[in-house]
């Protein structure tokens, strides 16, 4: 069943030629080519050309200890930063069977949901761009602000922070963080009201994004996108519910779920995301125990003999750390499951037989950050 | 004519949207209230960051030209980059021994990724963040920098800069 979804059928007809789309065009916000073969004002079908920011990320992690491998995950899903230090912290300090104090777990989810806020300013702010609503980006940026200057405060940078170390914090946070976090949650309360009346409630935007890119559920799985896109289809994958880390047990939150599947929908999801970070925000901000912001650690880590797997839900889906060990203290081998990855290659079935104008706006509600695909 | 009713309900909620969408803009335009910009680099004077923020690495010193580095290349161990380089000499002492102590601290802004592996491990806390964010240079060896200055020797006692 799967194997039939996933089958790319191409057939080239005389009269079709084929356009690149990027690897420089606004809107696949980074160097991503994709072929498109077009029909007219009709997409044929489309092969996405990575590699164009590759790194080598997953190499350069073989010959880097497991503290210096924290900075290099911060380059792969930039907006998802944080959560791409947990998961390697979360996959060493299991596989030592460290317990981390409890403070470290509660900031932890704090900035695991700040950091998603952020990203999900952006990408409002570029899908509203992407549709040609140059507002949105002056608004969505605006409330970003607020939450980088929170983690400029603690953490020293705005948008790559190796805080996490394996065992806990890099150190302490600013006094003022619980305060402020709380003064932001209750800030944004107030102007994400502006998000509906600018975007979603827009006649314009509906015509562009309803039944735009339908992915049935099905098509979902078979292809492994999460995160915010596969629950727009109703594909109910959040590591946070599924497989949950850190407090996430202890806090009551909802799962959102659309059914329809379509580029609003995916949309929707994202935009009752962030009312719902805003509420865990506000359930967790006041819980923050006092304590140690890391646990004891001895200076060289060494992971016994073995494999370790660890998954995170970052503000594009799930991502998975595999770490194969030989005892040494370096990995032996490291490899990343990035959630983007994923999302992209559904975008052949997608856009096939839409027009080139709907791919940009299924391309901006799939959240695509090019880096987390290369890696 | 229900086609006509639906192209005419479809102009009016047009309208509608856009009307509710200029209202927002609209209010900021005659109240914006807080401006949230940074008028940089005109609030140069002013303009003051973070406790913590990572603009450079930089080595304290005091006002006797002294600082707390050591010499043993922990930091350069750490460094997942490359970015620092330790040189040291060997001067005798009041004894008269040869001792190892820290000739040039070099350090590569140009390949620093700001991870803060050599301030956080460093044994004797002779590191620290510079807060100078203003990097642009016309010559990339500029961004090499000799963190002790010359002249100075290391602090033996007293409390932690």
């Amino acid at each position: 069943m799967s194997e039939e979804i996933i089958k790319n059928i191409i057939v080239r007809e005389d009269e079709d030629y084929i356009v690149n789309m990027g690897p420089q065009h606004p809107s696949t916000h980074g160097v991503l080519r994709l072929e498109v073969c077009l029909h007219g004002e009709f997409v044929n079908y489309l092969i996405p050309h990575i590699g164009y920011i590759h790194r080598g990320i997953e190499k350069m992690s073989e010959s880097d200890t497991y503290k210096q491998i924290i900075h290099l995950t911060d380059r792969m899903d930039y907006l998802s930063a944080h959560m791409n230090n947990e998961a390697v912290c979360l996959a060493v300090e299991n596989a030592l069977g460290i317990e981390v104090p409890e403070r470290v777990k509660y900031i932890r989810v704090i900035l695991d949901e700040l950091t998603r806020l952020a990203s999900h300013h952006l990408w409002w702010s570029a899908f509203g761009m992407d549709l040609g609503a140059l507002t949105t980006f002056f608004y969505g940026m605006r409330d970003r602000e607020k939450v980088l200057a929170i983690f400029e405060e603690s953490f020293g940078s705005r948008l790559l922070h190796s805080f996490n170390i394996p065992g806990g914090l890099m150190h302490d946070v600013h006094p003022n963080f619980q305060k402020h976090t709380m003064e932001f949650v209750r800030y944004f309360r107030k102007k994400l009201p502006e998000y509906k009346q600018l975007l979603t409630d827009n006649i314009i935007f509906h015509n562009r994004t309803k039944g735009i890119g339908i992915m049935p559920c099905e098509t979902a799985v078979a292809f492994g996108v999460t995160g915010p896109s596969g629950r727009g289809s109703g594909f109910a994958c959040d590591v946070r519910k599924v497989a949950p880390y850190g407090v996430y047990d202890k806090i009551e939150f909802k799962e959102i779920l659309h059914e329809e599947g379509d580029s609003f929908s995916r949309y929707l999801v994202r935009m009752e995301e962030m009312e719902e970070s805003l509420n865990i925000l506000e359930h967790v901000v006041d819980q923050v125990p006092e304590g140690d912001y890391t646990a004891r650690m001895k200076p060289i880590i060494k992971l016994p003999e073995g494999e370790y797997f660890q998954r995170v839900e970052t503000a594009r889906g799930e991502l998975g750390v595999y770490i194969v060990s030989d005892g040494k203290k370096y990995p032996y081998r490291i490899k990343f499951r990035s959630p983007n990855f994923s999302n992209l290659f559904v975008l052949n079935t997608l856009a096939k037989g839409g027009k080139i104008a709907d791919l940009v706006a299924i391309c901006g509600s799939l959240d695509l950050v090019i880096p987390d695909i290369d890696r | 004519m229900n086609s006509v009713i639906k192209y005419f309900t479809s102009i009016f909620k047009g309208i509608r949207s856009l009307w509710a969408g200029m209202r927002v803009t609209g209010k900021y335009f005659v109240s914006p209230g807080e401006i949230v910009t940074e008028q940089y680099p005109e609030n140069r004077a002013t303009l003051k960051m973070a406790e913590g923020f990572k603009g450079e690495v930089i080595m304290p010193h005091d006002e006797n030209n002294q600082h707390h580095c050591t010499g043993c290349g922990i930091c350069e161990l750490n460094c997942p980059n490359g970015s620092i380089e330790i040189i040291t000499k060997r001067i005798p002492n009041e004894e008269g021994k040869p001792e190892r102590v820290i000739d040039k601290h070099i350090y590569h802004l140009s390949m620093c990724t700001f991870c803060e592996l050599c301030i956080k491990t460093c044994p004797s806390h002779a590191l620290a963040w510079g807060q100078d964010f203003e990097h642009a240079v016309y010559d990339r060896t500029k961004l090499t920098k000799v963190l002790n200055k010359p002249g100075s020797t290391l602090k033996k006692e007293g409390a932690l800069l």
